[in-house]
């Protein structure tokens, strides 16, 4: 097997001695969409946070593209090419939707500070580059009509497609979201599963934590099941919902082999 | 009517010069929520620089200039100590620079002593609407006319503005596009070092300025910057001038004693609607 994009490789992280997450080791190939489920307090969303940066990882290694990534701050992370949307709507607020996509191109340019006080030509030239693939991203995930509104005043939906293109101005390698779909109507859901499937198509790996089994396992090329902190299942959507230590985990019964 | 417009002018001077030191604190605590109390200090640091560069034979400009960047970075040095260390609580940064404020008076005392310092501005007079006026206040307007200008555009329309401005709006979801909160926060100070600086630099030549004028600073450009809600640039202008042009009619018609008491009485009717109006629409807790 070839080197995986992401490596998670032996990581536990434990709140006040109860472990959340114990033990993981995850591969992602490049290009592939991985769904991580589990039952509530299974450790996803600590996951999510070790990956991303915002938890410290104490125990295991965190690897991108052959980088160690584990020991480094969240906005570094992010300019190694891991790309996040949370759950919450952490959008920027007192700015548009399009500034919103354009704060996510900092990942990929330097933001030099002489260059922006004295306006240089290649500020300029730049500015409008990043002006250019905000407004890209924003038509990708739908939101070509909501360019120039106030970003807080978009519905959830809305606020979390605008969190992918956000995240997407930014060029990541590796694209990770925790929970996408919840809170989401019907058709917000489905307009989510289209995007899913058109970044997939681009060749974007993404990683989705997700509670809503169904949602994820028809998109999924391989799904990982997490229960009590540890991996106990991994396969194909097919495979692992065959699989019973999994029905046991989602029903709370016993393991019937 | 010529005591008016005279009034006027030495008002809009000095509430330039609020509007200016106003600024940097709103710079600072848009991007750290970090109040900075040392403000004032940077202005009186650049001054006293200046005073001492042109006493030793500088040129005017570079002499102004290079006070200005002593400034900024005075105003780094704050940062660093105040918020260098990741996960400092704004309120304990608050506390550091109101440290640091009492510290920098013993720093320019050992330097420069306790006796007032000044230096000449830009010389001769401009006479308007029959009135006569030093030049130097056609400085100290335009320079804050083009400052402003330029610090929003900065916000507005690069880069580095957008970083500066998500790390206030959302300092969680800053840092996983990439963007380096305790550094922007460290640049932050800089633009706030450098804002009191100026404002040190063109308010010494109509002003002595001693060690302790920080305060007198700090207190005007506290109440600039509560008139925009300490977030917003254009307020505190508007906050400034406001506050410069009321002390200045009322210390030429009424009692010149009485200037820090109209600074304070703004900052409380201002501070008294904003709290009564709303609770401020604050960040989403990281």
């Amino acid at each position: 097997m070839t080197e995986p994009l992401l490596r998670v490789d032996g990581v536990s992280h434990a709140f006040g001695g109860v472990y959340a997450v114990r033990e993981v080791d995850i591969d992602v190939a490049y290009g592939e969409l991985r769904a991580v489920i589990g039952p509530n307090g299974a450790g996803k969303s600590t996951l999510f946070n070790l990956v991303g940066g915002q938890l410290a990882v104490r125990t295991g290694a965190i690897v991108l593209a052959g980088t160690r990534v584990d020991r480094l701050p969240a906005h570094r992370r992010a300019r190694l090419g891991i790309g996040v949307v949370f759950q919450g709507a952490r959008i920027f607020r007192g700015m548009t939707a399009l500034e919103n996509a354009m704060v996510g191109a900092h990942a990929v340019t330097g933001g030099g500070f002489a260059g922006a006080v004295f306006r240089l030509p290649v500020h300029r030239r730049e500015e409008r580059e990043i002006r250019q693939s905000a407004r890209e991203a924003l038509a990708r995930v739908g939101l070509a009509g909501w360019a120039d509104r106030p970003a807080e005043s978009l519905p959830l939906g809305q606020q979390r497609a605008l969190q992918v293109a956000r995240a997407l101005c930014g060029r990541p390698r590796l694209l990770l979201l925790d929970e996408p779909a919840a809170g989401l109507r019907a058709a917000e859901r489905d307009a989510l599963a289209r995007l899913f499937e058109e970044l997939k198509t681009s060749g974007l790996t993404m990683v989705v934590i997700e509670h809503d089994v169904a949602f994820v396992t028809r998109l999924a090329d391989r799904v990982t099941v997490l229960d009590l902190g540890r991996v106990i299942a991994e396969g194909t959507p097919a495979t692992v919902r065959a699989d019973p230590a999994v029905v046991a985990a989602y029903l709370g019964t016993g393991v019937h082999a | 009517m010529r005591e008016f417009l005279q009034y006027l002018i030495t008002g809009v001077g000095s509430g330039c010069v609020f509007a200016l030191v106003g600024s940097g604190l709103v710079v600072v605590h848009r991007v750290t929520r970090v109040v900075n109390f040392a403000q004032g200090s940077f202005a009186v640091i650049a001054a006293m620089t200046a005073s001492t560069l042109l006493a030793s034979g500088l040129p005017h400009g570079l002499a102004e200039a290079s006070a200005v960047a002593v400034g900024a970075g005075a105003g780094l040095l704050v940062g660093l100590v105040a918020i260098g260390r990741p996960g400092t609580p704004p309120g304990a940064s608050l506390i550091i620079t109101l440290g640091l404020a009492v510290f920098a008076y013993a720093v320019e005392v050992l330097i420069w002593g306790d006796q007032p310092r000044s230096f000449a501005g830009v010389p001769g007079a401009v006479e308007f609407g029959g009135v006569r006026f030093q030049a130097h206040y056609l400085l100290i307007i335009g320079a804050t006319a083009v400052v402003f200008a330029g610090t929003a555009a900065l916000f507005a329309r690069t880069d580095i503005g957008r970083a500066l401005s998500a790390c206030a709006s959302n300092p969680y979801a800053a840092r996983v596009v990439g963007i380096d909160i305790v550094r922007m926060g460290l640049l932050s100070f800089g633009i706030g070092g450098a804002l009191g600086g100026l404002a040190g630099v063109l308010v010494t030549p109509i002003q002595l300025v001693t060690f302790d004028y920080d305060v007198t600073l700090i207190v005007g450009g506290f109440a600039a910057a509560v008139f925009g809600g300490l977030m917003r640039p254009l307020h505190t202008l508007v906050g400034g001038l406001l506050l410069g042009v009321a002390q200045s009619f009322v210390a030429g018609y009424g009692n010149a004693a009485y200037q820090m008491e109209v600074a304070l009485v703004l900052l409380l009717a201002v501070m008294m609607r904003q709290a009564a109006r709303a609770p401020a629409a604050e960040q989403e807790p990281a």
